[in-house]
């Protein structure tokens, strides 16, 4: 097979990069250079332009409330691009505040609001200071399996019409700790509270999103399997951590 | 009755001390302190009252342990009696059991004119800690991202860390890291602030590594490093509103990390410079002691009685602590968060004796439910090093994945979540005379260290 390539653009890697999120990148480049696959990546900051048709995959992690301010002003001045690429079909992953912020808008704790990428129609309230913060250890179960991992967050995500729910909870919180529902999917993109970082620990998710944007780019998106084992010891932990 | 009362809960958290030890349930520290000031909410206040040289607190993410010790032995080579909260037990209930152990039945305390209060304080008991203590001095080591879950954003600690200050009693003096923009903030418009920092810029590290927190100004901007040593720690300056590193008047200069066991360096403090070796190794332990010295120059202690401690003064309790066990030399290196545990991964890999490892990763409440940590933390640069490592704890297999991304051989890697048989297993992997060495989260070390301790026929508690 000719060697293929993914182009991925991480979205503020040096403002949104809590919680292990670089750990989702790693996971991704390492699980295609074992199949042959040249993963592309190229760090994309505040004041550089988001071209819609230049990458095949895109992430956004988590941030502090500071980092998120300052990311919510930059997607609208420089990557009004990212819901047009999710229209085409690009692979997008929001995690946490990355999540958050690829909705329509964040209003905070004091009521002020953070407008969102739109790439979802969903929006995230703070029920207001001193409300309880979702934190702990979360498993879920989406169509490709378990999902498992860690959340935090002041903020309930509550999805519109136009976005379907990506997991459903088994215990944890979720998008509101209400709903049931975790996350949230629109085509091939995937919003999610899950961090711990998400994909190391849930390798059949993290070739999902490979796969989808194999088959976008070269009609196939067929993965040759990889020794799981300590990928699947680390999710089966997580799963049982409570 | 308010003295009645001071002495029914000294008696009662005295008490619980010894059924504690009694019960095996560890030093007894923390029961005793909670029965205390359950009886007695004023207890702290009412027996620090009566410390005749006042009392210092320390506290920050990383390096309060040791440089409280570092201050403890300070005031011991002054001549006077300090008066510590054992290792760990940094909560109110900590500082409570620790004074009430220290008087005697009739509550009073034995040469109190020569008494020093000496209390790590947990980063975000220090609201509750100042007021109660009135301290005469205040040291904050540094603020890095440390179980989210747990103490929250960085942000959040350093906006409890500005409100506890503004409501401090009056006369209280800062210690500050003037290389940690978060921490030389805290001294803005005050005065008699004591700054301490490196001078060394051949320590420059290139960048400010992945798990740096504190990047941005107070005022927006991004900060500028000429200067970055470790995690955001270095010589910065906003290029928008102007602020910059502080000029400390305690410096280091010409540092050597050697092999990791020892620092030399030039010490400036009290106004005099003199070259010095660092019992304990690493840069992080380099800041350790400024900030010990940066405390002497505060409170003030002599700068004789510092460079005793500083030159003599081992291992804090669980950070570079050594046993002889079984023939082999096991030393401890407590990793608790990304910035710790990357200072603690450089100093390691300056050995390159060092072949054989045990890396222990719990997520128990005092470690961080949340183990992302362990992403954040670079364990890249240890690529290659080791010939065998044993992965441990609750969550030894996420601890084994993230060595297996950070390109660490897997077929070196083995995978035992007990942590006896795996202690055993790294053992029984360190040839006769050589060094083993375990990096343990925060719980993990205290079950590691109590076994090691046994094996080497030490007391398993703390002084």
């Amino acid at each position: 097979m000719a060697e293929r390539t993914l182009r991925l653009g991480h979205l503020y890697p040096s403002l949104m990069n809590i919680y292990g999120d670089r750990g989702n990148i790693l996971c991704l480049q390492r699980r295609c250079r074992l199949r042959g696959i040249d993963l592309e990546v190229t760090p994309l900051e505040p004041g550089d332009v988001l071209h819609p048709d230049a990458f095949d995959l895109l992430f956004m992690g988590g941030a502090q409330d500071r980092e998120q301010r300052l990311v919510s002003e930059d997607l609208a001045a420089t990557k009004g691009a990212l819901r047009e690429a999710v229209e085409d079909g690009v692979v997008f992953l929001g995690v946490c505040g990355g999540y958050q912020l690829s909705g329509r808008f964040y209003r905070g704790a004091e009521g002020e609001e953070m407008r969102g990428a739109g790439v979802f129609d969903l929006y995230t309230l703070h029920p207001g200071p001193g409300s309880k913060r979702l934190i702990g250890n979360l498993a879920a179960e989406w169509e490709g399996g378990s999902l498992a991992g860690f959340e935090n967050h002041g903020g309930r995500t509550y999805l519109g019409a136009g976005a379907q729910p990506f997991a459903k909870v088994v215990h944890g919180y979720g998008n509101d700790g209400v709903s049931g529902y975790e996350g949230a999917r629109f085509k091939n993109a995937f919003g999610s509270y899950v961090h711990g970082p998400i994909l190391p620990k849930n390798p059949a998710f993290a070739d999902k999103l490979l796969s989808l944007a194999l088959e976008r780019r070269y009609g196939d998106g067929t993965l040759a399997p990889l020794d799981d084992t300590l990928e699947q010891m680390a999710h089966a932990a997580a799963l049982r951590a409570r | 009755m308010a003295a009645a009362r001071t002495l029914a809960s000294v008696w009662a958290a005295k008490t619980t001390a010894i059924a504690s030890r009694k019960l095996r349930r560890g030093g007894g520290t923390a029961a005793s302190g909670l029965v205390g000031l359950w009886l007695n909410p004023g207890l702290i206040s009412d027996l620090a009252a009566q410390l005749g040289q006042g009392s210092i607190v320390i506290t920050g993410t990383n390096g309060k342990t040791t440089a409280s010790l570092l201050i403890n032995e300070t005031a011991r080579a002054a001549g006077l009696s300090p008066l510590a909260n054992a290792s760990g037990s940094n909560l109110t209930r900590g500082i409570a059991s620790a004074l009430a152990l220290a008087v005697d039945v009739d509550g009073g305390l034995d040469e109190a004119e020569r008494r020093l209060g000496v209390f790590e304080v947990d980063e975000a008991t220090i609201s509750l800690a100042l007021p109660q203590l009135r301290p005469r001095v205040a040291v904050f080591t540094n603020l890095f991202r440390d179980q989210l879950d747990r103490y929250g954003e960085v942000e959040t600690v350093a906006a409890r860390w500005r409100e506890a200050i503004a409501a401090a009693p009056p006369g209280l003096r800062l210690v500050l890291n003037a290389d940690d923009p978060a921490v030389a903030s805290l001294g803005e418009g005050r005065d008699g602030v004591v700054y301490f920092g490196v001078e060394d810029k051949k320590l420059h590290a290139g960048a400010p590594e992945h798990a740096s927190d504190a990047l941005f100004c107070s005022c927006g901007a991004r900060l500028e490093y000429t200067v970055a040593f470790y995690g955001h720690v270095g010589h910065w300056r906003c290029p928008d509103c102007g602020r910059k590193r502080p000029k400390p008047s305690v410096s280091a200069r010409l540092v050597q990390l050697g092999d990791g066991h020892q620092a030399r360096f030039q010490l400036e403090s009290h106004g005099e410079k003199s070259s010095l070796s660092l019992g304990i190794g690493g840069l992080y332990n380099v800041y350790n002691a400024l900030a010990a010295a940066a405390a002497a120059e505060a409170l003030p202690l002599p700068r004789h009685a510092l460079v005793d401690a500083l030159t003599s003064t081992g291992a804090a309790f669980g950070r570079q602590e050594a046993f002889d066990v079984e023939g082999r030399r096991v030393e401890l290196y407590l990793g608790k968060n990304p910035a710790g545990l990357n200072q603690v991964l450089s100093t390691l890999l300056l050995d390159p004796s060092r072949t054989v490892a045990l890396i222990v990763l719990n997520d128990g409440i005092a470690d961080g439910r949340d183990i992302s940590w362990v992403w954040d933390a670079d364990f890249e640069v240890a690529a290659g090093r080791l010939q065998h490592v044993v992965v441990s704890g609750s969550r030894a297999a996420e601890m084994a994945l993230r060595l297996k991304y950070a390109e660490w051989d897997e077929s070196t890697l083995e995978v035992e979540p007990g942590v006896t048989a795996a202690l055993d297993k790294a053992l029984a992997a360190t040839p006769p005379g050589g060094c083993l060495t375990v990096v343990p989260t925060y719980t993990a070390m205290l079950t590691v260290r109590e076994i090691l301790a046994r094996r080497s026929g030490r007391d398993p508690f703390w002084r």
